[in-house]
């Protein structure tokens, strides 16, 4: 078998936190968790929804661009991700801008539905592939949606775990900050302190290392997984899992 | 005896599309008339307040770079997998475009809102966000009907004018536009809706339930004009797909003034052919 890929080892440790969910919403551009999402489904033996914004497959949403926020809001999505361009200690998003916000130095796509899903979904998960000081910040330049809120402010939803390309951060929501709960392997807890621009908390004694996913897992990931994904992402596909045709 | 729609060809389309005005339009991944857009900038339009539903992507990057966007009022602006939208990023750096940042669901509440003829919605989430920060439009207010509980009150989003492109009309002006329904949704809140579609087909849309469903009714449709390969180059889900090579070419010669100059001769200025079709 071939050799285990970091893809995969988020794929595992996204879907885990996915376990006996109702219904998983995935955005764009989002081919790891969208992987996850799969997975996750594939195990609950057709308990799960997955809808994932620009599949054909897997979007059951027939009333217009409005519906998967109204279905996000009457509570019927378990869980959502997050990315952004800056992520702070405080669990703040920032998918705006970096710099004044009038004349700023980056500008970036924008908030989506980040002004609102983070606050309505119980479990989102963060996740961002470049983990440096540049990314992981003290304090974002914009916030696009807060990591947490006033007790007066209706909030069943929020941030629920981080995950990056380095590590695996639980999101303790009485302190209200990240705790680091796994490495990825070949990663080491010194380097973690190294590349986050944001204080966080460690677990008592050592921190494990993230899961490698079996076989019986990746049997899957490789298999239904894979050509399930390669629908909606087919570069992503030919990459990691070496399936499909790029073009 | 039924009435007819309204046909146009794409530059009076465009010329019904006045300077100033507040335009609703859709994103890539729905039906997109670049045709329209293209008949706009060769008529300068200037000064257009754009309204991304929820979000926009080649057409408002197109306008801005030629000058015509004054303000944007969207939840992201995005190329998808081409990445940041090259003039639009200029722009802002530039501070050249008054920004309304919002998020997707504010937009779709605040037209449902000039949809049904009521002031303004109430919204969840954004409180504590700088996307509330900087909207001034946007107020947090009491829900009158429980206590210690703030909630986003957003004013009715009313464009002035709808522009979509879909696969099918007809000549009474009804336009199926399929699931992409927030189409309908722009064509309910907009006081104009001016749209471009691939076939003007024989009949009446309206006759067959199946699309009716999916249908707009020539109510709300005040022009009508038939555009093969009107999304061009984007695709139509369900129809062509996007002309990816196109695209990345607009992408790399955009990055720069100079090279979005050359664009705008080759394929948009030069081409009054299209207006003939």
């Amino acid at each position: 078998m071939k050799d285990v890929v970091l893809e995969e080892i988020l794929i595992e440790a996204i879907a885990e936190n996915l376990d006996g969910l109702r219904h998983v919403a995935v955005g764009a551009s989002s081919p790891i968790p969208g992987a996850a999402a799969l997975l996750a489904r594939s195990r609950s033996k057709g308990k799960m929804r997955v809808s994932i914004l620009g599949s054909e497959d897997n979007n059951f949403f027939s009333d217009g661009g409005k519906e998967i926020f109204d279905v996000a809001g009457q509570g019927r999505m378990d869980a959502f991700f997050l990315s952004g361009a800056q992520i702070d200690g405080k669990a703040n998003v920032n998918l705006v801008s970096v710099g004044d916000y009038e004349q700023p130095k980056a500008r970036f796509p924008g908030s989506f539905g980040s002004g609102y899903l983070y606050f309505v979904v119980p479990r989102v998960i963060l996740f961002r592939l470049e983990h440096t000081p540049r990314t992981l910040v003290e304090k974002v330049d914009f916030i696009s949606a807060p990591g947490f809120s006033d007790d007066n402010v209706y909030r069943p939803g929020g941030p629920h775990k981080l995950i990056t390309d380095r590590c695996l951060f639980a999101v303790d929501k009485e302190r209200k900050c990240f705790r680091l709960e796994s490495v990825h392997p070949g990663h080491t807890v010194d380097e973690i302190h190294e590349q986050t621009g944001f204080k966080f908390d460690l677990p008592e004694g050592t921190v494990p290392e993230t899961r490698i996913p079996n076989s019986e897992t990746l049997h899957v990931i490789r298999g239904e997984v894979a050509s399930e994904i390669s629908e909606i992402y087919p570069a992503f596909a030919a990459r990691v899992f070496g399936i499909g045709n790029e073009s | 005896m039924l009435m007819l729609a309204n046909k146009l060809t794409i530059d009076e389309l465009a010329s019904r599309i006045p300077d100033g005005a507040k335009v609703a339009l859709p994103p890539d991944y729905a039906y997109c008339s670049l045709t329209a857009v293209r008949a706009l900038i060769r008529r300068k339009v200037k000064g257009l307040h754009l309204v991304g539903v929820p979000s926009l992507g080649f057409q408002a990057d197109m306008l801005i770079g030629a000058g015509c966007v004054d303000t944007l009022e969207t939840a992201a602006v995005t190329l998808s997998e081409f990445g940041l939208a090259p003039r639009f990023t200029a722009a802002v750096k530039r501070a050249e475009i008054n920004m309304m940042d919002a998020t997707c669901p504010a937009i779709h509440a605040a037209l449902q809102a000039s949809e049904k003829g009521i002031p303004f919605i109430p919204l969840r989430g954004l409180i504590g966000s700088d996307i509330l920060a900087h909207r001034k439009d946007w107020k947090v207010g009491d829900n009158p009907f429980a206590e210690n509980d703030p909630v986003v009150y957003l004013p009715a989003l009313k464009p002035d004018v709808a522009l979509i492109h879909a696969p099918i009309g007809d000549k009474y002006g009804n336009v199926w536009v399929g699931v992409r329904r927030e189409q309908m949704l722009m064509a309910h809140a907009a006081s104009e809706t001016f749209v471009t579609v691939e076939e003007i087909v024989d009949g009446n849309l309206m006759d067959d339930l199946k699309m009716k469903a999916a249908t707009i009714p020539g109510l709300y449709i005040s022009g009508i004009t038939e555009a093969k390969k009107g999304a061009w180059p984007l695709g139509i889900p369900g129809g062509y797909n996007a002309d990816h090579e196109h695209l990345q070419r607009y992408v790399d010669l955009a990055k720069t003034d100079e090279g979005f100059e050359q664009y705008l001769k080759e394929f948009v200025l030069e081409t009054p052919a299209e207006a003939a079709e």
